[in-house]
């Protein structure tokens, strides 16, 4: 049954007609659109999915790039050269976005790839980018522990968001007890283990610290909350550190109002909830209960508001929301724009080299430099859910004179990565082992 | 007389006076631990004003301008005055800002208000304060707890006052033995996670007498506990099952009776979500008052909508593919695709707002165990759902025939029922049950057009466990997965106890491949 059944399925479309029919249809839409492109225009590749179980969240940055790269072609481009998005959809499948990114840098030439959300996404297009020499700009926050040539990482690494965000807890909120809840895949779990090794480092014990994992898209949170509440009643100040993904919070945080937890008992610090998640969500019951992200739409300084209100104007919707990796694509994009001018050249090598060191103003009132390790430096901000589904800075007391914190490729709270360190402008390595002094890693 | 006058005014009028005054200003600063310095410095100042202030701070109606130094109060009315002076101030000028909150401030504000409360009249809110300072055991709220005790009527209200007392004595250093003796077995009546934890973190300072009792009490609550933790599965167990069920329930009839293979269920349970969706937003903007309602106007809808798309798809599609299971499969896979692509064009692909009527939030305690008020209703409306289809099958002239058609096609057509016309409204019924199932389940879940993808494995799950073709056997395989699952989640973890039920069911169809009720006779041979 399972045979003919495969074979049924197999037979119609073999993999060779599916390449050829895929082929086709790629080479239709090259030759369309190098028909309109002339010599002066030079490409951008986006490559977000616009289907699938990711759209949610990567349709939006898609429409950002759009955005910054008409707003760049409306003050002349870049070196007198208009841009041209080339937009793909590797539809929240992780070896398609692999063969996606190399249809963008061999078929459409593109000069840099804006893209990715998940962190298996990116792990699936670094060989391409690695082999075909091209730039990929990273807008999300993820776990650290890489460090690429070709990539630059815009989003937060751990130190600038989870480690930042226990420290809150453990200052202003005086919390000794610790539920790290996550989904179960690779960032929650190697952003736990950091988490797990800093909070050990300050002396919490063993039994104080409970670890949850949870499938993708878990709807049921009746136990987990339970739990939490149970473990919260010890008498010890408790909270909850989510690095629950973005399907499976709506319910999570609804189980949380419906059995009466509040934020001033036991608070929940959120990395992957921003605006967008609170806008499918009523947040009346959830107010108090804190996200760590490195911008907020809620953050007013002159930059932001321009930003705001060109967003509204370009996708034509008045309230829809601004979040923190749609800032990370604003600061790499420009960052970009200012290498290929500083280099004289959109030649993906130079471009590397030129990188690091170029600074850009970010969208909440600091400098962002792009660092040796292709991380960046980035204001850490907390905030607390509002009843109007934004948040409100609580951390630092003001958001304008926040300090920067360098991005840290690799952290100094895991065993295997401590004597890491990336740098590609002196070291020219991305995993130089400061114990043995050489490149390749921990075993090297 | 004059001088009289003028020495009233004297008092009244310098706006940094009395304690009240100078405790108000402080607002004006900004930051969150002046606002939370001042919050402790207004309760004990004993104005009548105080509960006011501090309740305007809790509501966002507090304004400060830390350049002018004034803080400026909206009440809840609109109208806005000089906090400080009491003086009405036409409006809030622009350079003043709405105090900000943080949690450690917001519990500062409940300690507050909560020994400010304890006499208020209403019996509910004097309880709610009870429990504040039960948690904060704020010594200073003894006297006021103890003049209320003699005065309370309220049963409810005096073993909240009683509870209160006993915490704040068994934390007081200055309290006798005895006293602390009676304080330990309030809290052991009590016998929740609170007092556990309360009786589990006291001071090390105890005589043995008061600790020998303390560990009893500590003791005879954990056993109590667990059992409730067991009854509590349970409710979990049952509320899992209803949802799995209440999904399940159209692939039953598609699936389960008329043999197709509809891989598009999941996204008729995902319309059902998105009409639900509709309707409130129309509510919202129109009606508001209707709100309360929306879920009663969007289930008739929704069942509506859901099954013309069922019947539609079956007469354009799946008619011509009965018997060929596989191309069913494939083509079902394809539209479910299909839907969900275009309900992403038309909705967008962020998840939807869909809000929880009143009687829909909250919860209410059965001894030790929380009930929430959704999961009780979604659990009441499968089975309703389950009841009148049951009834519907079984009474009605349709039902006779749908059962007839699935039974022995070629013999109903010749016994003159319009056999594709049954096939078209028993799909039809299926996809509107799907549909109704939506408008539950966007009551828990998010409303997104992945929505039905996360149900779609878990239905066919529970239909070929509970036995293809059996609506009772749906019915015990949901309650029995439900369960199962919520008995294996606290030992084995929700990853791993999803994977271990996964195996069970592998194992069960080995051994009875037809599930648990299967259908016998010569149906089946067919």
């Amino acid at each position: 049954m399972t045979n003919t059944l495969f074979d049924a399925i197999a037979k119609p479309i073999t993999r060779r007609n599916w390449l050829a029919a895929t082929a086709g249809l790629v080479l239709g839409l090259t030759a369309f659109s190098d028909a309109k492109a002339a010599d002066d225009t030079i490409k951008i590749g986006i490559l977000h999915s616009l289907s699938g179980t990711m759209a949610i969240s990567e349709t939006t940055l898609k429409d950002v790039m759009l955005m910054l790269i008409d707003e760049q072609n409306k003050k002349g481009g870049v070196l007198g050269k208009k841009l041209e998005a080339v937009v793909v959809d590797p539809a929240s499948n992780w070896p398609l976005f692999a063969e996606k990114a190399r249809e963008l840098i061999t078929k459409d030439k593109v000069s840099v790839v804006f893209g990715c959300w998940t962190s298996v996404s990116r792990k699936s297009v670094l060989p391409v980018f690695k082999e075909l020499d091209s730039i990929l700009f990273y807008p999300v926050q993820y776990e650290g522990e890489e460090s690429e040539r070709n990539v630059f990482y815009t989003g937060a690494a751990p130190n600038q968001q989870a480690i930042p965000a226990v420290d809150y807890l453990m200052k202003e909120e005086k919390v000794k007890r610790w539920v790290l809840a996550g989904t179960d895949y690779v960032y929650p779990r190697t952003t736990n283990k950091i988490l797990e090794a800093y909070l050990k480092s300050k002396g919490v014990k063993q039994e104080d610290i409970m670890i949850n994992y949870t499938p993708f898209g878990h709807s049921d949170w009746q136990t987990i909350v339970a739990d939490i509440k149970k473990f919260g009643s010890t008498g010890k100040k408790t909270a909850v550190v989510s690095t629950i993904n973005g399907d499976a919070n709506v319910p999570f945080y609804k189980e949380l109002g419906n059995q009466g937890i509040k934020a001033t008992d036991i608070p929940v610090v959120a990395f992957s909830v921003g605006e967008e998640e609170l806008a499918g969500l009523d947040t009346k019951p959830l107010v108090g209960h804190l996200a760590a992200w490195n911008y907020f739409e809620s953050i007013k300084t002159p930059a932001n508001t321009a930003f705001i209100k060109e967003w509204h104007a370009f996708t034509k919707k008045p309230n829809r929301t601004t979040n923190d990796p749609m800032e990370a694509h604003y600061i790499g994009f420009n960052m970009w724009v200012k290498a290929v001018e500083k280099a004289k050249s959109f030649d993906p090598d130079k471009v590397i080299d030129a990188l690091p060191g170029i600074k850009q103003a970010n969208l909440t009132g600091g400098i962002s430099e792009m660092l040796p390790n292709h991380h960046i430096t980035k204001p850490v901000f907390i905030g607390e859910v509002q009843a109007d589904g934004q948040f409100n800075v609580v951390s630092p007391d003001d958001p304008k004179k926040a300090k920067l914190v360098p991005g840290d490729a690799w952290s100094d709270y895991l065993p295997g990565s401590k004597d890491l360190e990336a740098d590609w402008v002196t070291l020219k390595c991305g995993n130089y082992n400061k114990v043995t002094k050489k490149c390749g890693g921990q075993n090297s | 007389m004059l001088l009289a006058v003028a020495l009233l005014a004297a008092v009244a009028m310098p706006a940094f006076a009395g304690p009240f005054e100078d405790a108000v200003a402080q607002f004006s600063e900004a930051t969150f631990a002046d606002s939370e310095a001042a919050v402790a410095r207004l309760a004990v100042t004993g104005s009548p004003m105080a509960a006011t202030i501090i309740n305007a701070l809790q509501d966002g109606r507090l304004y400060a301008d830390s350049d002018a130094k004034k803080v400026y109060l909206k009440g809840a009315d609109g109208k806005v005055t000089d906090a400080v002076t009491g003086a009405a101030v036409s409006d809030i000028p622009d350079n003043a800002s709405k105090l900000r909150l943080n949690n450690k401030l917001r519990r500062a504000i409940e300690a507050a208000l909560g020994s400010l409360t304890l006499l208020s009249p209403d019996p509910a809110k004097r309880v709610q304060a009870a429990q504040t300072v039960f948690k904060s055991r704020d010594v200073a709220a003894l006297p006021a707890i103890d003049s209320a005790l003699k005065t309370e009527t309220n049963p409810a209200a005096k073993t909240a006052f009683a509870e209160a007392r006993a915490a704040i004595l068994l934390f007081s250093p200055n309290a006798t033995e005895s006293d602390k003796l009676d304080a330990v077995a309030t809290i052991r009546a009590r016998g929740d996670q609170e007092a556990l934890a309360l009786l589990s973190d006291l001071p090390p300072d105890q005589s043995a007498a008061v600790k020998a009792a303390a560990a009893s009490a500590v003791k005879s609550i954990q056993h109590s506990l667990a059992l409730w933790s067991a009854l509590q599965n349970a409710w979990y167990g049952l509320s899992l099952g209803s949802v799995l069920l209440l999904a399940a329930i159209g692939l039953a009839i598609t699936f389960g009776v008329m043999g197709v293979i509809n891989m598009a269920h999941g996204e008729m349970v995902m319309i059902g979500a998105y009409v639900t969706f509709v309707v409130q937003d129309i509510i919202r903007t129109s009606y508001p008052g209707l709100f309360d309602y929306s879920l009663l106007i969007a289930v008739p809808l929704a069942f509506a909508v859901a099954g013309a798309i069922g019947v539609l798809i079956e007469r354009t599609i799946i008619r011509f593919l009965y018997g060929r299971p596989l191309e069913t499969l494939l083509a079902t896979w394809g539209l479910s695709l299909v839907l969900q692509q275009a309900v992403r064009t038309i909705f967008g692909p962020n998840n939807r707002e869909v809000g929880n009527p009143s009687w829909m939030s909250g919860a209410f305690e059965v001894g030790q165990i929380a009930i929430t008020n959704n999961r009780l209703w979604i659990l009441c409306f499968t089975l309703a759902v389950f009841a009148i289809l049951l009834a519907m099958l079984r009474y009605t002239s349709l039902g006779l025939q749908m059962r007839a058609v699935t039974q022995n096609r070629r013999m109903a057509a010749s016994m003159g029922i319009a056999t594709s016309r049954v096939d078209a409204l028993t799909f039809g019924l299926g996809s509107g049950i799907a549909g109704i199932a939506g408008v539950a389940l966007s009551q828990i879940d998010n409303v997104s057009p992945n929505l039905g993808q996360s149900y779609i494995i878990d239905s066919f799950m529970v239909v070929v466990f509970g036995g293809v073709g059996n609506l009772w056997g749906t019915l015990v395989g949901a309650f029995t997965l439900g369960i199962a699952n919520k008995f294996l989640e606290p030992v084995a973890g929700a990853v791993l106890g999803k994977i271990a039920i996964l195996v069970l069911i592998i194992l069960f169809i080995q051994k009875r491949p037809r599930g648990l009720f299967a259908l016998k006779g010569r149906a089946v041979e067919a």
